[in-house]
């Protein structure tokens, strides 16, 4: 909070910017009033940097969490001394920096920001508000594999982002109670289901689900669709080049289907918390969700006993493709014209940078090969070793598609098909091309 | 808002009339009066006027709230959408219409009780009155958290008074959505009565006393004196009442925020107005027509108060 009144009060403190923030804030607050005082916020953030010789760079990080914050924070003293340029860091609540990005975007944006891969990049990248990073990317791009690269190229073919850490989703469970009961990690969605059977009769919630949020349901939908159809599909259809009134969509909420009876049927009622809380208790079997899952877990001897597997295979391309969201930074239209903005993000794409921000926050894996893996538990190097493994790493559905896609469509259809199995694709095909088309 | 505003005007009005009479007024006075006058309208222009139209101009385009060269117009496109292809639109209606008819038949009835009861100067009538108007103060995130704390499945006080806490017969009061939007109005109900409450408290007061003598001397019993008497002299409490009854019902969005962000059975059109315009899931134009469908039905009850608190100025 009190960033953002620094941020208000040199927005007010800049009058050549006055008028333009006042034009923007009126213009948007005729749709969202609620937002007008947050949005002059975003806008006026920065303080006009490129002037003048001083090799100053400023950063927009929506990490306003206590450790991340202090991750980046670790990160840009250490290019501070490194390279002599002047880092000024800006950070704003992150629910905030996401909603207001459009508009932060267009007013005055830092020369670097934290953002993610995904649809919402490129789609920044093709209204020419990122500047491409392909020169950075000539230093940095050995060390990154072909997945990340891939995720970090815009639609146009260029570069954009540069990756710092990313956490896979996948089933967690308990070691001992696995062990215990005799189970084994299923290979086959045959497996998956054969086991979950056997894990009803011994009384458990075979797999774990919540999704009164809406949003933790994706993650399911999200393997079973590239599982059966492939991760080339997933992309298409997140992009909305693949229509949703097909077989092949139909097929995902079919398999589901069998799925279905063994998550946890209180699930829309349950945060992905409360999930947590049922798998620490062995009350169930197994959880799909990020691997942000284990933050959730404060009892050491918990923490230790929570093991990982990739979804299993169903149709096509075996466990090729992960999903593991990845974090990094972009550079605005504006930070292109500024070498040493460049140098910070070539920076943070070194094992080197991306070891000073895993030395403060070690809850996610660094992307860059040769960052250091010695002090990682077992569950991390499993969770490493399963991505850099991955042929292609999708990122979420929210992250994929059109954000109204996935808040204002997926959500309801997921909630509506976890409370009675059934979901009409023709509806969700004629929202997809209305959304699609506004944009 | 729009109750303190036209009070206010109507006051203005009134204070104005002797100066009239007059037909007199310096240049200085109309300096003041112009500048009273304008202040007001201009913000009242700025901040309402302005974005409410120029909202209902956007709810007939497709816009990505980039630059202003993206706007493309979209005819009633939009509004096809709401009504055709949007499933959460009308079962927000639905919401809409069962929450105010739940408001009017339940929760305000209950805060005319509460008045009346209060009203009687039992012992701790003080206490009562702040006890049943705390809710209304409360913040949005401390009410999330009260019901949270009431209806959680595993450990809510109302599964653990029912028995069935940590069971599988265990109702799931905010999951299910069969259940949870009457869970949601009673938890409405819970505020909005003790605002209704305050209202007729005032409104009581308000009541000649003598009146309620002549009513008992003329042999009437409490519950005549009541009904016959001292509620029609309520009236102009009463239109208020009637008014935020209706308003609150239609911008109800709080609650069901806190619960599940107004998905799952607890969709109403405000919820669906702010999903759609504020945040990464915008969609300027459905946004807007959202917000022009509410604005128009938000209208009725509006239009009704402001006719009659206007009306009553001419008959006196």
């Amino acid at each position: 909070m009190s960033m953002h009144e620094d941020a208000l009060r040199r927005a007010s403190s800049q009058a050549g910017l006055d008028r333009r923030t006042l034009l923007k804030t009126l213009g948007v607050g005729a749709v969202a009033m609620a937002g007008v005082p947050l949005l002059a916020g975003c806008t006026g953030g920065t303080a006009p940097s490129a002037s003048g010789g001083a090799k100053t760079v400023t950063f927009g990080s929506g990490s306003s969490d206590e450790v991340p914050k202090a991750a980046y924070k670790a990160v840009t003293d250490a290019f501070e001394k490194k390279s002599g340029a002047k880092v000024s860091t800006n950070v704003v609540p992150h629910n905030d920096f996401q909603n207001k990005i459009n508009t932060y975007l267009q007013g005055s944006p830092d020369d670097s920001f934290t953002w993610f891969a995904g649809y919402r990049m490129q789609y920044y990248a093709d209204k020419g508000l990122l500047a491409p990073i392909d020169d950075v990317w000539e230093k940095i791009g050995g060390n990154y594999s072909e997945a990340l690269k891939k995720a970090s190229t815009g639609a146009d073919g260029k570069m954009y982002l540069v990756p710092n850490y990313n956490y896979p989703w996948g089933f967690f469970y308990r070691k001992s109670l696995w062990a215990e009961k005799g189970y084994q990690v299923p290979k086959t969605f045959d497996e998956l289901t054969a086991l979950s059977k056997k894990m009803q009769g011994d009384g458990l919630i075979p797999i774990e689900f919540a999704d009164k949020d809406g949003w933790p349901a994706m993650g399911t939908f999200d393997y079973l669709n590239m599982r059966l159809n492939g991760y080339k599909f997933h992309m298409d259809l997140t992009a909305h080049k693949e229509s949703w009134d097909q077989k092949k969509v139909s097929d995902v909420f079919d398999t589901w289907k069998a799925l279905l009876p063994y998550q946890n049927p209180n699930a829309l009622g349950m945060t992905w918390q409360d999930s947590a809380k049922n798998l620490g208790d062995k009350k169930s079997g197994m959880y799909l969700l990020g691997s942000f899952l284990t933050q959730q877990y404060t009892d050491k001897t918990v923490a230790d006993d929570i093991d990982f597997f990739p979804f299993p295979e169903i149709a096509m391309e075996g466990q090729d493709a992960i999903e593991a969201p990845i974090d990094g930074l972009l550079l605005s239209k504006k930070g292109g014209q500024n070498q040493a903005a460049k140098d910070f993000l070539a920076y943070l794409g070194t094992p080197e940078g991306q070891d000073v921000y895993a030395s403060v926050d070690s809850a996610n894996i660094a992307t860059a090969k040769g960052a250091d893996t010695s002090k990682f538990s077992p569950l991390n190097k499993k969770m490493a070793d399963a991505i850099s493994n991955a042929k292609s790493i999708s990122q979420f559905f929210d992250r994929d598609a059109l954000p109204a896609m996935a808040n204002n469509v997926m959500i309801p259809a997921l909630q509506s098909f976890i409370k009675d199995g059934n979901v009409d694709v023709k509806n969700l095909e004629a929202q997809a091309k209305s959304l699609y088309a506004a944009q | 808002m729009s109750t303190s505003n036209t009070t206010a005007a109507g006051a203005q009005s009134t204070a104005r009339a002797p100066a009239g009479r007059v037909r007199r007024m310096s240049r200085r006075d109309k300096w003041i009066l112009g500048f009273m006058v304008g202040v007001p309208t201009l913000i009242q222009l700025v901040l309402v006027w302005i974005p409410t139209l120029l909202s209902a101009a956007l709810s007939f385009t497709r816009w990505n709230g980039l630059s202003l060269a993206d706007i493309k117009g979209a005819g009633l496109e939009n509004y096809r959408f709401i009504a055709n292809d949007y499933p959460p639109f009308w079962p927000a209606v639905q919401h809409n219409v069962l929450w105010l008819v739940f408001l009017s038949l339940i929760a305000t009835p209950l805060g005319l009780l509460l008045a009346i009861l209060l009203d009687q100067n039992i012992r701790g009538t003080r206490i009562y009155q702040s006890i049943f108007f705390t809710p209304v103060m409360l913040s949005l995130a401390l009410i999330g958290v009260i019901w949270q704390l009431f209806y959680n499945r595993d450990s809510g006080l109302l599964n653990f008074l029912l028995g069935t806490a940590g069971t599988p017969q265990a109702v799931d009061w905010f999951g299910d959505s069969s259940v949870n939007i009457w869970a949601a109005l009673v938890a409405a109900t819970w505020r909005h009565a003790g605002y209704v409450m305050i209202l007729y408290l005032a409104g009581l007061k308000g009541v000649d006393p003598t009146l309620r003598e002549a009513a008992q001397i003329d042999g009437a019993n409490a519950t005549q004196t009541f009904f016959r008497v001292i509620f029609p002299a309520m009236r102009p409490v009463n239109v208020i009442v009637i008014v935020i009854t209706v308003i609150e019902s239609l911008r109800a969005f709080d609650i069901v925020y806190v619960i599940n962000r107004g998905t799952n059975g607890l969709e109403l059109i405000s919820a669906l107005v702010i999903q759609n315009l504020v945040g990464e899931g915008q969609v300027i134009g459905v946004g807007s027509a959202l917000a022009v469908i509410l604005l128009v039905i938000s209208l009725v009850p509006i239009t009704f108060y402001l006719s009659r608190a206007f009306g009553k100025d001419k008959e006196a």
